[in-house]
């Protein structure tokens, strides 16, 4: 048994400091309040004096309240019991379920081997036009929504979560609404998608050191999955409250602010969470699918700025669409070369028509005459945004090629869509092509 | 020295507070002893007897007590023949060998030798014993891939020697003795192929430092044109995420007409080093024939990888670099990014608590990178040979914004900068680097008079497009509206270029001067376009035979016959020289002369 600590020597935030000797960095305490149990973590050694982060926050802790070392750092279940199942941060169940404490894990582990890792090849289909068409995401891909707050973005990451062909789905949520956890769950009870998907979960009113842990926990266990050779999509939301309470943890620790009050060290947190997808030759994957909303719609603060260093592109969502400009999944070129011949020229042709047609909405928004061209545009844009853009719309990529070139078909002539002839020859819809 | 030993006491982060007894060096190689595991660490301030270390591995696990031992020898890159082809990461573990040993993961603690101890190399001595050698006079050679590698003495000898004897050729490893030296006390010292030198200390055994004037092609033709880079030079690419800073800098790898790459991947994306990992062995160098590989170290500290090892990559990558220039060598080094590193600064800064300077990155920060930029130079060997190590380092300024105090700081010791702009990158304009704003210090192999020439034209043509803007097409005057289709032909026919096409993503400077001349013949003459809508077709029909030309293989038959119909297309509108420009051709010699200038 290891010994116990009475004796809290200072309190601050949500830090607590005891005097204890042969601590070591990284471990977990156990504090027992008269409100109940937390864990602490030891986030700072000073001779012998221990500075904790407590979990569960430091809201009612007295001076003379118990800390018990534990002797090893976080720590989180790992069996395929976690599946259909619901946590907290610290591993807690949120459900009414029993606690696991079978096969323990640690969480934040190393990084992958550069020299080790493969390129990607493998497409991860959603059902999504916008994504799967236009910005294909790929295994071991990591990617941003940005957003603003009341978009849709929870509502599309549950359709992913619902839709995407993989193995496991583990969503950490952070900060996030009841109403949004609750949403996510029924969704996917309601989808059967909850018999492979693992939930940890922080809520708004939770404290919000949990808030810290959930990235960790979801990818340590994502990992352990991934080295099974299981396919695991880790969808994490949202990606801003985790930066802000790094941020609230930081100021509390008195440490030199960087930019807009946040730690100079940001990059680096973000970087080592995002950095843990990949494909392990031989193995499973990770593919990590992250939202991030830009306070203020500001891509150039700290937070959407440092992620979109970090990711393989992101996924603009405005105004309940991907918008197909500023949207880009670097990885792409990947896969849309193996999918049909024409996709990657019917990826590019649509587009460019497309931003046509947002020119010509300018256009006559400014009160200039349309052409016939402009009106063909506009039709096109319309049909554009309804079959493709709109949320909603569910299909496989062969069936959104296809509706892709009915489209064309219905709004314009072979030559005028610039097409190479050989595509148009081949897929040009058979009632078009008769006339 | 090294008889030095300490406590922990502290830990914070990836700092570690220890107190020691004995003499204890700044910058000092030091090792946390926590479990079975040692940890290596460099000394980075002292106070009293207590030092703070910044450990190069995750802390997570050291407890106050643990022991720490002290090396007595500064950080140091372990340098001989073998460091071609080999992928280190920022403490000169070569990655592959560690995935060998430790699987996917890296495991924290496990140092590998960097250079092979049993592979054997055929030594042919130079010198011969009786010879007076000092530091970097070459003692033999061993053939290194396409290179001939310099054994030499080693830098740190400070003396002057006497060469005792030299081994006969023959196939030695890199541990075993090739020569003996005694220096002026009588002390006789074996010598083998390789030996340390500390990263952050330049190598200065050259006999002097030259002015970087000779061009270095990129073969990407705005760079070369427009904004060169000189062998010995320092340029820097800052730019917002998703403008192209890596892409540009693996192009850039890639084409180079250089001897050596040395590519430090310092903080980014893992995926990105992947690419070239896995792409490099495969892709032929069309200078040597040989794989792109045989001439490349890659330096690998990625984002997710220990933070202080970051800061030690670049420095790594640099003495590899300066190394091999004793060779008499041009090496690039390419740092992608710079403010990767910056940051890493930042961080420990924090946690030293020092008094920050802007945006929290500490005072001496502009000082740090100017002196790494400063390792840059074109230098006259003792042997009379030239040397070069030339620095390209990419910049992440925070939201796009090149105020930030690193790109200040590197704007302020770089001799060229290629600005990105998220407005080009937006208009899948590549390269994005913006061309009014980038400046480069160093003479291209282009005539300087044709080449203003072309960025006043786009220069006027951008006012002209921003006038548009406001009144319409339909307000501005014919004679600006050639303006600016002459300014928007010179930047999609000429100053973009398509990276992934095989002809034109690296273009010969041979090539890039004979279009370059054309393209100014087009830009300063009179034409005959009376209506917009004339101008709009013709330039139109010029920029696509332009654009078909560049994609012809250099003096292919195709190629010929899209010059031969731009130039007819260009004499059946012209009408004559703008004055200005017909001066600038009066001044050309005959062989930069602008192809049929003459002509009308």
């Amino acid at each position: 048994m290891r010994k116990v600590y009475s004796k809290i020597e200072s309190i601050s935030g949500n830090v607590i400091t005891v005097s204890a000797e042969g601590i070591r960095y990284g471990e977990l305490a156990e504090v027992s309040s008269r409100h109940g149990k937390s864990l602490a973590e030891v986030i700072r050694l000073r001779n012998n004096q221990v500075s904790l982060q407590v979990y569960a926050g430091s809201r009612g802790i007295s001076t003379g309240d118990e800390v018990r070392f534990l002797g090893h750092p976080m720590r989180v279940s790992f069996s395929d019991n976690l599946l259909g199942r619901v946590f907290d941060g610290s591993g807690r169940p949120r459900d009414k379920g029993a606690s696991l404490m079978e096969n323990l894990i640690e969480i934040g582990g190393p990084s992958v081997n550069p020299a080790r890792r493969i390129i990607p090849r493998k497409m991860v289909r959603t059902g999504i036009p916008m994504i799967d068409f236009f910005n294909s995401l790929v295994e071991s891909q990591k990617l941003p929504i940005f957003s603003i707050s009341g978009e849709p973005y929870n509502e599309l990451l549950a359709r992913i979560a619902m839709q995407a062909e993989v193995d496991i789905i583990i969503l950490g949520g952070m900060g996030l609404k009841y109403d949004d956890y609750l949403f996510f769950r029924d969704t996917l009870e309601e989808g059967g998608a909850m018999s492979r998907a693992i939930f940890f979960v922080h809520t708004a009113s939770d404290p919000i050191v949990e808030c810290l842990l959930v990235p960790d926990v979801s990818l340590a266990v994502a990992e352990r999955f991934a080295l099974k050779g299981k396919r695991v999509l880790v969808l994490l939301t949202d990606m801003t409250n985790f930066s802000d309470a790094l941020k609230e943890i930081a100021i509390t620790m008195e440490q030199v602010p960087s930019n807009r009050g946040y730690p100079g060290d940001l990059y680096t947190q973000l970087a080592s969470r995002y950095e843990k997808a990949v494909d392990f030759e031989g193995a499973g994957s990770i593919t990590i699918l992250g939202v991030t909303t830009m306070p203020g719609d500001d891509v150039t603060h700290p937070i959407p700025d440092n992620t979109g260093y970090i990711t393989e592109g992101q996924y603009y969502l405005r105004n309940g669409r991907i918008e197909p400009f500023g949207s880009l999944s670097r990885l792409k070129q990947m896969v849309n070369k193996d999918t049909r011949p024409d996709h990657r020229a019917l990826m590019d042709g649509m587009i460019k028509l497309y931003a046509a047609y947002k020119e010509a909405v300018e256009k006559k928004s400014m009160g200039f005459r349309m052409s016939d061209w402009d009106c063909k545009l506009l039709k096109y844009g319309d049909l554009f945004e309804r079959e493709m853009m709109d949320l909603s719309v569910n299909k496989p990529l062969e069936q959104a090629l296809d509706d892709g070139w009915k489209i064309l078909a219905e709004c314009f002539t072979k030559e005028e869509t610039n097409m190479r002839s050989d595509l148009i020859r081949r897929y040009w819809p058979a009632r078009e092509a008769a006339e | 020295m090294a008889d030095a030993k300490g406590k922990v006491i502290g830990v914070n982060g990836n700092m570690v507070t220890v107190s020691f007894e004995g003499n204890v060096s700044m910058n000092e190689v030091a090792y946390v002893v926590t479990g079975d595991k040692r940890l290596k660490s460099e000394v980075i301030r002292i106070r009293g007897s207590n030092a703070e270390l910044q450990v190069f591995e995750m802390t997570r696990g050291i407890g106050v007590a643990d022991q720490v031992e002290f090396t007595g020898e500064l950080l140091a890159v372990r340098l001989g023949p073998g460091l071609l082809r080999q992928i280190y990461d920022g403490l000169q573990n070569p990655l592959p060998e560690l995935a060998e040993k430790c699987g996917f993961f890296l495991e924290r603690g496990v140092y590998i030798h960097p250079l092979s101890r049993t592979r054997r190399w055929d030594f042919t001595p130079t010198a011969k014993a009786g010879d007076t050698v000092e530091a970097a006079d070459q003692l033999g050679t061993v053939p290194e891939g396409i290179f001939k590698h310099r054994i030499m003495v080693p830098f740190n000898f400070t003396d002057s020697y006497r060469v005792k004897s030299v081994a006969p050729p023959g196939a030695y490893t890199i541990e075993e003795t090739v020569a003996e030296l005694e220096d002026s006390r009588g002390r006789v010292i074996p010598v083998t192929m390789s030996f340390e030198w500390p990263v952050k200390r330049p190598i200065t055994a050259y006999a002097r430092r030259l002015k970087p004037e000779k061009p270095m092609v990129t073969k990407v033709r705005i760079i070369d044109t427009f904004i060169p880079v000189a062998l010995g030079g320092t340029y820097c690419i800052p730019g917002p995420f998703g403008a192209g800073k890596t892409v540009l800098q693996q192009v850039t790898s890639r084409n180079a007409e250089v001897d050596i790459v040395i590519i430090a991947a310092c903080g980014e994306r893992a995926g990105e080093v992947v690419d070239t990992l896995k792409e490099f062995p495969e892709l032929i160098d069309p200078r040597t024939g040989k794989s792109l590989m045989e001439r490349t170290v890659i330096i690998c500290n990625t984002s997710s990888m220990p933070v202080a090892a970051r800061e030690a990559s670049v420095y790594t990558a640099v003495t590899i670099a300066e190394y091999y220039r004793q060779m008499g060598l041009n090496v690039l080094l390419l740092a992608d990014s710079t403010s990767r590193w910056a940051q890493a600064m930042r961080e420990m800064s924090g946690r030293l608590e020092e008094i920050p300077g802007e945006e929290a990155f500490p005072a001496y920060l502009e000082s740090v990178i100017a002196s790494f930029y400063e390792r840059a130079g074109m230098v006259q060997l003792k042997d009379g040979g030239f040397g070069s190590v030339t620095i390209g380092g990419t910049v992440s300024p925070a939201g796009g914004n090149f105020e930030e105090p690193v790109t200040q700081a590197t704007l302020k010791v770089v001799g060229a900068f290629h600005g990105l702009s998220r407005e080009r990158s937006d208009a899948r304009k590549y390269p994005a680097i913006h061309p009014l704003d980038s400046w480069s210090k160093y003479r291209g192999s282009a005539n300087r008079m044709m080449t203003e020439y072309g960025r006043d034209i786009l220069f006027r043509g951008n006012d002209v497009a921003q006038m548009m803007k406001v009144v319409g097409e339909e307000g501005t005057s014919t004679e600006d509206y050639i303006l600016y289709m002459k300014s928007e032909l010179l930047d999609s026919a000429y100053l973009q270029q398509d990276s992934f096409d095989p002809v034109d993503s690296s273009v010969s400077i041979e090539r890039q001067r004979h279009v370059y001349r054309t393209i100014f013949d087009i830009l300063s003459s009179k034409l005959d376009l009376p209506t917009k809508e004339e101008a709009r077709q013709y330039f139109n029909s010029l920029r696509q035979n332009l654009l078909d030309a560049n994609t012809a293989e250099w003096n292919s038959d195709e190629f010929r016959r899209l010059e031969s119909e731009i130039r007819s297309q260009l004499q059946a509108k012209k009408i004559g020289v703008e004055q200005d420009a017909a001066e600038i051709v009066k001044h050309l010699t005959e062989q930069e002369r602008p192809s049929h200038a003459q002509s009308v």
